[in-house]
């Protein structure tokens, strides 16, 4: 089973050149083309999952090219890690991809959504199973490529335009890193392989200052694909792209790639002198983590509060792998892409039913929506951290893990689970309680095709987060695990803090935005500067739009300005000397040449006008001729 | 004066030259062949002068000139033939005349 392993990619990829080439024609329009190599590669994956589970690993490998005398190595591994992901990007994406046919029906690209959601399957799962960097990046890419395609899905709309972009180039710049990093451990050891690197970090030859920035070089690459701090800017503009897509890739999966490279690499963080490179990990996942969640207070767009709640977990996740929770941050990764793939599709329901994200329109869909009041509220819980969901298992772990290795992260962490489960239950209490706030909307209960799969996303989210529960030996933490660095035991205290900060979260919502004793309106006059520094976003997009891309287009003026006169000058000087040229020598061609050619022709021509009179077709003057030359030769052979 | 071989030769070429001078400058068809007859005829005179001074026990000269003669009879059928066609159907024996194959 672990042998063919390599087919799992393979079906999604040939799944999209399927529904590429004959979209309308194939099973439901493709849709099922699609479903069914997800759901294939869901059952292998579970199959694979269970033999892992019994303690088996793989590795295959091919060699690609070979430079010199270095060869360049591709193949795929299976090993725990991969097992819990491939799980994660099936079980989700299958969920997803059905949830799809719902709420892409009647879309006039309809076949391309499905080929491209394909695409980015095959891309996740080649991530995912890649047992070297440059497989690994090879996928990285064609997620980053089908984000770009996704987000600009309904590219009529300029704002998606605009996002799609965004999403690429902002990327890209940690993508740059990264490249820079894989080229670095390349020429300091000399291959890509994962186990040869870090046999060669074990070894020492890759250590000291040179692991740091190669760590780091990588940790760019994570950055900009997990959306941290400072490259987070793309993510929230994403949400441009339909639902679906913001589920499972700008929540679910793609943008935990960047926490699977960390957890993947995570010899070259752990190894580098001090946990240098761990610590920025944490560092940066901690502010992202505590930033993005005080963003999502004051949005109003139902999907952006996701947005920068997926932002503010993913901090979380790093969070977890940088205090040397390397468990922790794999597990919160898991339950997170369940819950907030849940949270994602049932705000997709609700806007489904609304046709708008503005929660200011919404309130009190809790009546005429059961099954999506229902399923996110299972979300919202597993996302705050209330016990038993799925949320509480990972979120207290990485609390847990950073209150013994990084107590300041601790605090930061706590104030961040306060902050999340505010932001989400005031997106509970706007949406689903109190009156209809918009008067020309009917909202109805989406249909079965989008409500089963968000009950089985609610069945995982609830109870997933039991696979690491101490009560039974935490087996997840026996799975996945890094050996060096020990996990925490269970503290039941701590878990009881952080119980009580998420249900005084929810509670300080309720106050708000439920029971309304203190009115929003008067919580915003009352912290003015704060409000306008949240609502901005804390200026990051001002920020870039003054230090990055201003002089950015400075510079491209004084370069037209440069290339309009001086180059083209030069150019145009250069085809204004040859024109010249071009007509002395029309004059020397129209003259001497044409003048000799013709000339020759009139010669011939007179002589010929001469000559035609000896032929006169009468043989008298030719014997005549033949007579007076015969006389010739005789006189000749006479007088000699 | 005794006759010998050089007379022989000067009257066959005057009989030549009077012949190509016929064949030139005449245009009747019928005149040009008899200038062709008067050529052969010195080419005979020729080839007997030569036999008798030349190699007196010798017939080939005047084998040889009977064979000629045998040639002039078939050729004066042949050209008398072509004439007659030719003035069947151009209705003039005047070569000047007959050019229908002249581009």
């Amino acid at each position: 089973m672990l042998a063919v392993a390599w087919i799992i990619p393979v079906l999604p990829f040939l799944a999209f050149w399927l529904i590429i080439f004959f979209g309308r024609r194939l099973p439901g329009e493709g849709a099922y083309v699609a479903i069914g190599a997800m759901g294939i590669d869901a059952l292998l994956s579970i199959a694979i999952l269970a033999q892992a589970v019994g303690g088996a690993t793989y590795q295959a490998n091919m060699v690609w090219a070979v430079l010199g005398d270095r060869a360049l190595e591709i193949g795929y591994q299976i090993d725990p890690l991969t097992a819990v992901m491939l799980i994660v990007v099936t079980v989700v994406g299958s969920l997803i991809f059905i949830y799809s046919i719902g709420y892409m029906h009647g879309d006039p690209r309809y076949p391309r959504f499905f080929a491209y959601m394909s695409l980015f399957a095959a891309s996740m799962l080649t991530l995912v199973l890649a047992n070297n960097l440059l497989l690994l990046y090879v996928g990285w890419e064609g997620v980053g490529l089908c984000s770009y395609l996704l987000i600009g899905f309904w590219f009529e709309r300029p704002s998606a335009a605009r996002a799609a972009i965004k999403a690429f180039v902002t990327t890209r710049i940690g993508d740059t890193f990264m490249f820079i990093g894989i080229l670095l451990i390349f020429f300091t050891v000399g291959t890509l392989q994962f186990d040869q690197i870090f046999e060669a970090v074990e070894a020492g030859h890759l250590a000291g200052v040179t692991l740091t920035l190669a760590a780091l070089l990588l940790f760019g690459g994570a950055v900009g694909k997990s959306a941290q701090v400072p490259l987070h800017v793309w993510l929230p503009d994403a949400m441009e792209g339909p639902t679906p897509v913001s589920a499972l890739i700008h929540a679910a999966t793609m943008v935990a790639a960047g926490v699977y490279l960390v957890a993947r690499t995570y010899l070259l963080f752990f190894g580098s002198p001090d946990h240098g490179a761990l610590t920025v990990v944490a560092w940066i996942g901690g502010i992202t983590a505590l930033m993005a969640a005080t963003i999502g207070i004051v949005q109003d767009d139902i999907k952006r509060v996701m947005a920068y709640s997926t932002i503010s977990q993913l901090g979380y996740m790093m969070m977890g792998l940088g205090v040397l929770g390397f468990t922790a941050g794999v597990f919160h990764l898991m339950t997170h892409a369940f819950f907030k793939a849940l949270l994602f599709l049932a705000a997709g329901s609700v806007i489904h039913a609304m046709h708008t994200n503005d929660m200011k329109e919404m309130g009190g869909l809790g009546r005429v929506m059961p099954w999506t009041y229902g399923t996110m509220l299972v979300g919202a819980l597993a996302l705050s951290g209330v016990p038993p969901f799925a949320g509480f298992w990972s979120k207290d772990e990485i609390l847990l893990e950073a209150f013994h290795h990084n107590p300041p992260l601790f605090w930061v962490g706590l104030v961040g689970a306060f902050i999340t489960a505010f932001y989400v239950f005031r997106m509970i209490f706007l949406t689903f309680s109190g009156p209809l706030r918009s008067h020309h909307a009917h909202p109805h209960e989406s249909p079965a095709v989008m409500t089963v799969p968000l009950v089985a996303l609610a069945v995982f989210s609830g109870l997933i987060g039991f696979v690491g529960a101490p009560w039974w030996g935490n087996p997840f933490h026996h799975f996945v695990e890094f050996e060096a660095a020990e996990s925490v035991p269970f503290d039941l205290n701590l878990a009881l803090l952080s119980t009580a900060v998420a249900l005084a979260g929810i509670f300080t919502a309720a106050v708000v935005y439920y029971w309304k004793w203190l009115s929003s309106a008067s919580l915003r006059r009352a912290a003015r500067p704060l409000y306008a520094l949240l609502v901005h976003k804390y200026y990051w997009d001002e920020l870039y739009a003054f230090a990055v891309v201003t002089p950015t287009l400075w510079i491209a003026r004084r370069l037209r300005v440069f290339d309009l006169y001086v180059i083209d000058g030069a150019v145009n000087a250069v085809g204004i000397v040859f024109v010249w040229l071009a007509r002395l020598y029309r004059l020397f061609d129209l003259y001497v040449v044409d003048g000799l050619v013709n000339l020759i022709g009139w010669v011939t021509g007179k002589v010929g006008g001469v000559l035609r009179y000896v032929q006169t077709g009468s043989p008298q003057n030719y014997l005549l001729v033949i007579a007076f030359g015969v006389i010739v030769l005789v006189i000749g052979g006479i007088l000699r | 004066m005794t006759v010998g071989l050089t007379h022989y030769l000067v009257v066959s070429t005057l009989l030549f030259c009077l012949g190509l001078y016929g064949v030139l400058t005449r245009r009747n068809a019928v005149a040009i062949l008899m200038g062709i007859e008067l050529m052969l005829n010195a080419g005979n005179i020729n080839l007997v002068a030569f036999n008798r001074y030349v190699a007196p026990g010798a017939v080939a000269g005047h084998v040889f000139a009977l064979v000629v003669i045998t040639l002039a009879a078939c050729e004066a059928a042949i050209g008398l033939a072509l004439v007659m066609a030719a003035y069947r159907s151009l209705e003039t024996i005047h070569v000047d005349e007959i050019n229908v194959m002249k581009w």
